[in-house]
């Protein structure tokens, strides 16, 4: 039996006009449901409100309409229980790679014994062993990325939201980073929400992928993917995984067609 | 010729360094003891020297210098001290800041130069009043500078702290500060300069010692030599502090290099 870990109840935004212009609907209504171990990715075109509704789930962004619920709760501001990976190289620059993945313990009051056996197991799991003391503009983004995504798992939250983590990353590097964090998945049960405009990626990485329409967003399929695990690269060259991406790449099709006449 | 920032070598560029100084001192020769300048209004450069030499050995100079050095240096420590906690304040908390712009913007344009007269009716001319008037040259500029660092602040990595946990004090105190040591710590080396112009305006009015105070008794006497002699001593003392600041913030702030 799964139990459900977040829900988007009836969530819209509009954004006001900037100087006068017309307010900026980002986001229809807009209802779904993350069962526990869930690894959803959302797909859809370029300014439909994927980063606007991963954005009101971390508590970044308020919703003009409707709420968001973690495990029954409201959400109204962002919390250690929701971990985030941006598209934008966030780590704090003046911190090592150590000091980065453990920023949240701290914050915590985690001790500092216990600390440091956190950041070195996800420092292993994230295969960035001895680079604990470099700092980040030392490091290559894919590299950068990967801290990011431990310094967000060290804190164990209870949903990991990811925006176009492996966008700004060269082919290779993105399907390694793919296997990297399936991987982990796999092995920690996480729950995921992964904002995508990859259709490889978005199949390959989900247990369900959810196709956003043009602006303003909604929902326009939420398609489950039944891939076994563990998945190799290889996957990716299978009937069954060509299939889908047919699928896919016809909805999306027509919502970026419309996204273009739209603007 | 050069490419546009193109770097060089670091003994190339010393050797540039060293030689617009080489430059500088020979047109300044040339102009006094090749006879085209009267002595009078400019002293040659070996004049200078032996003036200075007796200013040191005979006049206590040492004495003036340090106490100089004393007032830059204390008044500037207390404009730091109470700048820079506000500057951070009002750069992360735009309430307060709407509450003191206005008026520190306002403050920042009054002339530090023009308060001394003010400030030897406020409190004499002790040390007091010379501190006084490094304090006011000093604080309005690094609360104003400051506060704009703070607030320009990447909101990417005040978000992504906000996402791990942070509270809001978390996020001042763990992004909004070490984000910006190192800016910080460069206006502070920028105001420091400034500090210098001030520390002489208040020196040269109501004192009785300090560098200021030598170049304005040089005055009445028509001593161009000491006078030069003074005004280079706060420039090489300038160029060693400023020097150390970088040494300094280098050694505080590796990342910044990394
Ligand atoms: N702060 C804001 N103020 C005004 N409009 C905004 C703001 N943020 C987003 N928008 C608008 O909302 C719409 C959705 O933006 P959003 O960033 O969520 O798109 P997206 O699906 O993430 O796009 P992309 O794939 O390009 O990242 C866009 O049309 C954008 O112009
Ligand atoms: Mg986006």
């Amino acid at each position: 039996m799964s139990t459900t870990i977040l829900q988007i109840d009836n969530v819209s935004r509009v954004f006001p006009g900037v100087r006068g212009g017309v307010p900026v609907r980002a986001l229809e209504p807009t209802n779904l449901q993350v069962e526990q171990n869930d690894f959803i990715t959302i797909l859809g075109p370029s300014g439909c409100g994927k980063s606007t509704l991963l954005r009101i789930v971390a508590g970044l962004d308020r919703p003009t309409d409707g709420r968001v619920l973690l495990n029954g709760r409201e959400i109204k501001g962002p919390g250690a229980d929701r971990g985030m990976v941006f598209q934008s190289y966030t780590l704090f620059p003046w911190l090592t790679i150590a000091e980065n993945i453990a920023y949240g313990l701290r914050e915590k009051g985690v001790p500092k014994a216990q600390r440091q056996e956190i950041v070195a197991s996800y420092t292993e799991k994230v295969g960035l062993r001895g680079f604990e003391n470099h700092y980040p503009k030392q490091l290559s983004g894919g590299m950068q990325q990967r801290t990011a995504i431990a310094r967000a798992l060290a804190n164990d939250p209870e949903i990991l939201l990811l925006d176009e983590p492996f966008g700004a990353l060269d082919n290779q590097t993105r399907g390694l980073m793919q296997e990297l964090l399936l991987g982990i998945w796999e092995r920690e049960r996480k729950t995921v929400l992964f904002v995508t405009h990859d259709i490889e990626e978005a199949i390959f990485l989900a247990s369900r992928v959810i196709v956003m329409s043009a602006r303003p967003g909604r929902i326009k399929a939420d398609i489950p993917v039944e891939l076994p695990h563990p998945r190799h690269y290889t996957m990716k060259t299978t009937p069954e995984f060509s299939s889908l991406k047919a699928q896919l790449t016809e909805e999306i099709r027509v919502e970026a067609i419309q996204a273009e006449g739209v603007h | 010729m050069p490419r546009p920032l193109e770097p060089v070598s670091q003994g190339t560029r010393v050797t540039l360094g060293i030689s617009f100084f080489v430059l500088f001192v020979a047109a300044w020769a040339f102009a006094t003891l090749g006879g085209f300048v009267s002595r009078t209004f400019l002293a040659d450069p070996i004049t200078m020297l032996q003036d200075g030499w007796l200013l040191l050995t005979r006049f206590g100079f040492l004495g003036d210098i340090g106490i100089t050095v004393w007032r830059v240096v204390g008044g500037f420590i207390l404009a730091a001290i109470i700048a820079v906690p506000l500057g951070i304040m009002m750069g992360a908390y735009k309430s307060f800041e709407a509450f003191v712009e206005p008026f520190v913007s306002f403050a920042r344009y009054l002339p530090a130069s023009a308060f001394v007269p003010l400030l030897i009716l406020w409190a004499g001319i002790g040390e007091m009043q010379k501190l006084l008037v490094i304090f006011i040259g000093s604080v309005f500029q690094i609360i104003l500078m400051v506060a704009v660092a703070v607030g320009n602040t990447r909101r990417d990595l005040v978000e992504a702290a906000y996402t791990l946990g942070s509270s809001d004090k978390g996020v001042v105190r763990r992004v909004l500060i070490p984000a910006n040591a190192p800016e910080i710590a460069e206006i502070l080396r920028l105001v420091l300069g400034w500090a210098w112009t001030y520390v002489i305006v208040a020196e040269l009015i109501g004192s009785s010692s300090g560098i200021g105070h030598m170049i304005i008794d040089s005055q009445a006497l028509l001593a161009t030599g000491q006078m030069i002699f003074g005004i280079i001593i706060i420039g090489i003392i300038g160029l060693i502090s400023d020097f150390l600041f970088k040494a300094v913030n280098r050694k505080l702030f590796p990342w910044r290099l990394a």
